[in-house]
């Protein structure tokens, strides 16, 4: 089991003191987070993608690249990388670049993207996102797995003997997580491929990911990828924590009133109850995500956001420290009970190189046979 | 016997409304045409003003509360539509709107809908017309051409409008309705598009990627 966070990263007015970051201070609060995320036992830092303000991450493997440098331990992912609106001979370059650079700490979650002027900004048509994304994840795919690749397709020039470079490290690709609010699509590819599958998970009911999640385990299993209870989910999730649960409501209602996404909207109780978000205790936060499993099943990977809102980065440490040292330890342990030998781990690179090895000395195997 | 979902839809502020009255005037009389043609009618009556809240923040947040997804989904599984909107300011009021605007675009396409409209006096009547029957036509419902406008005077006496009283109208714009309703099949329980099953039989993916053989 995977325990990580998730970044958006805003530029967002501290509504308790009226200041806003700079452009230049977000960004390296991000870094500072991502290095306080190792520091504290996580196992994943992951950045989202986006090309309008009040948001900065536009180009993640850059920032990516430049924590990696800075990190021995933790897996660097995207949440999400936009497949529908980037070249896919450009992804499949940077995340291979990436990948080395790195020593394989890297994954990947495809998104569609957030915002519909995005499409345009960048040549496409929002109309055919789901298409874009089917048909660009498609040739991302061969890219990293076959040297030469002849392709045609809709969306963009057509490939003839392309060799996208560098290789992917040990020819390994970069693991690819799915990610998906509503789209049964989206649920239908990953599971095709045999990916990942992340549900966002935090800004709707538990029972639309059910569903989601539910269908995607079940076509995965109809791929014959392995077992409905095999496939490898990642869920979202979002906690604001204090010792005294109380306090930690009063320090966190302000940045909740006046989030971007659902400031000004249902209450902090209304939406805890109907959403992951839970604002408390340790405890509380502990208990509410050990029964994740209850609904979606054993997952893989769990990851927070926690850094939103315009909380200040001192806070944001604070709150990595409480979750580092308080929660995610309990988590790790209450999740391995009864949790059956079958259900595979998360993935990483040394885990899949292993895998890959071994399927091919089984192949070499047979074919000496015969 | 066969049968029919029928959703009353009533946008009224205050309990009890003139246009909750209405809406309840329109469905039984809709019931009534519907079982002269045989049908049973379910009726289902939404109280728009119970879920103001949940509208508003289902604008907000992009989510639909369980309690407001469930009504939703009653809306898009119904056979025929009532709905009832008071006039505010020569239209149809913002709670009626933040409904249609969160509702799914394809939800009425090809519902048979009945409107009604009421207002203080009969100086807005025409409302239905230039105002709540387009929001039904960008929807590609059926709203079926008589539009019952009930002004506050209707309510007064067995008279109101002299040339047609509500009553008339009411069960006019009711047998459209009944008759769209009967004539066409029951609509099909929706399908889930999470549920595995709705994705056939294993080709889907090849399908989606348009021929691509994947991998």
């Amino acid at each position: 089991m995977q325990f990580g966070i998730f970044t958006v990263g805003d530029v967002t007015t501290d509504p308790t003191t009226g200041r806003t970051p700079t452009e230049h201070e977000r960004i390296k609060a991000m870094v500072a987070i991502a290095l306080k995320a190792e520091e504290v036992g996580l196992d994943v830092f992951a950045s989202g993608e986006h090309h309008n303000p009040p948001f900065v991450p536009s180009s993640p493997t850059t920032m990516l690249g430049y924590i990696a440098a800075r990190t021995e331990r933790i897996i660097l992912s995207t949440s999400t990388t936009l497949i529908t609106t980037n070249d896919p001979v450009k992804i499949a370059e940077d995340f291979a670049m990436l990948q080395h650079l790195a020593d394989g700490r890297v994954d990947v979650m495809m998104g569609r993207g957030n915002t519909g002027p995005v499409y345009p900004w960048f040549g496409k048509d929002i109309r055919q996102g789901v298409e874009l994304a089917l048909e660009n994840y498609n040739l991302l795919h061969r890219l990293w797995r076959e040297d030469y690749v002849d392709w045609q397709g809709r969306f963009r020039t057509p490939l003839q003997g392309f060799q996208s470079t560098p290789r992917p490290l040990d020819d390994v690709p970069p693991f690819v997580w799915h990610g998906s609010i509503r789209t049964p699509e989206i649920a239908e590819q990953a599971a095709f491929y045999g990916d990942g599958f992340f549900a966002n998970n935090i800004f709707w009911p538990k029972e639309h990911f059910m569903r989601l999640i539910g269908l995607y385990r079940q076509r995965f299993e109809h791929y014959g990828h392995g077992r409905a209870d095999q496939a490898i989910v990642g869920l979202g999730g979002q906690a604001f924590i204090r010792k005294n649960s109380q306090d930690a409501v009063t320090e966190f209602r302000p940045y909740f009133d006046n989030a971007p996404v659902y400031g000004h909207g249902p209450s902090l109780e209304d939406f805890t109850r109907q959403t992951p978000l839970t604002v408390g205790s340790p405890q509380e936060v502990i208990d509410r995500y050990a029964s994740m499993r209850d609904s979606f099943g054993d997952y893989q990977r769990q990851l927070f956001l926690m850094d939103h809102a315009g909380l200040p980065l001192k806070t944001v440490l604070e709150q990595l420290d409480i979750l580092g040292e308080e929660v995610v330890p309990v988590l790790r342990r209450e999740l391995a009970v009864n949790r059956p030998e079958t259900v595979p781990d998360a993935p990483t690179h040394a885990a899949r190189v292993a895998e890959a090895l071994s399927s091919s000395a089984e192949e070499s195997e047979e074919g000496a046979r015969v | 016997m066969s049968e029919r979902r029928i959703v009353v839809v009533t946008a009224g502020l205050s309990t009890p409304s003139s246009s909750r009255l209405l809406a309840d005037r329109l469905s039984s009389a809709v019931v009534a045409d519907l079982a002269a043609r045989d049908v049973t009618a379910v009726v289902t009556t939404i109280e728009l003003r119970e879920y103001a809240r949940d509208l508003m923040d289902n604008l907000i947040t992009g989510f639909p509360s369980l309690r407001l997804e469930s009504m939703l989904a009653d809306v898009a599984a119904a056979d025929g539509l009532v709905v009832v909107s008071p006039i505010f300011s020569t239209s149809y009021s913002g709670l009626f709107k933040t409904f249609i605007d969160v509702l799914d675009p394809q939800a009425l396409a090809g519902v048979p809908v009945l409107i009604g409209a009421n207002a203080g006096t009969a100086r807005h009547s025409l409302a239905i017309d230039y105002a709540i029957r387009p929001l039904f036509a960008y929807l590609h419902a059926d709203a079926v051409p008589t539009g019952v406008f009930a002004a506050s005077s209707d309510w007064g006496d067995a008279g109101g409008d002299a040339v047609r009283p509500l009553q008339e109208r009411i069960d006019r714009a009711a047998e459209e309705l009944g008759d769209a309703v009967a004539r066409r099949t029951p609509r099909p329980t929706p399908v889930d598009p999470f549920d595995p099953a709705s994705f056939g039989g294993g080709s889907s993916m090849g399908n989606m990627i348009g021929g691509l053989s994947g991998v």
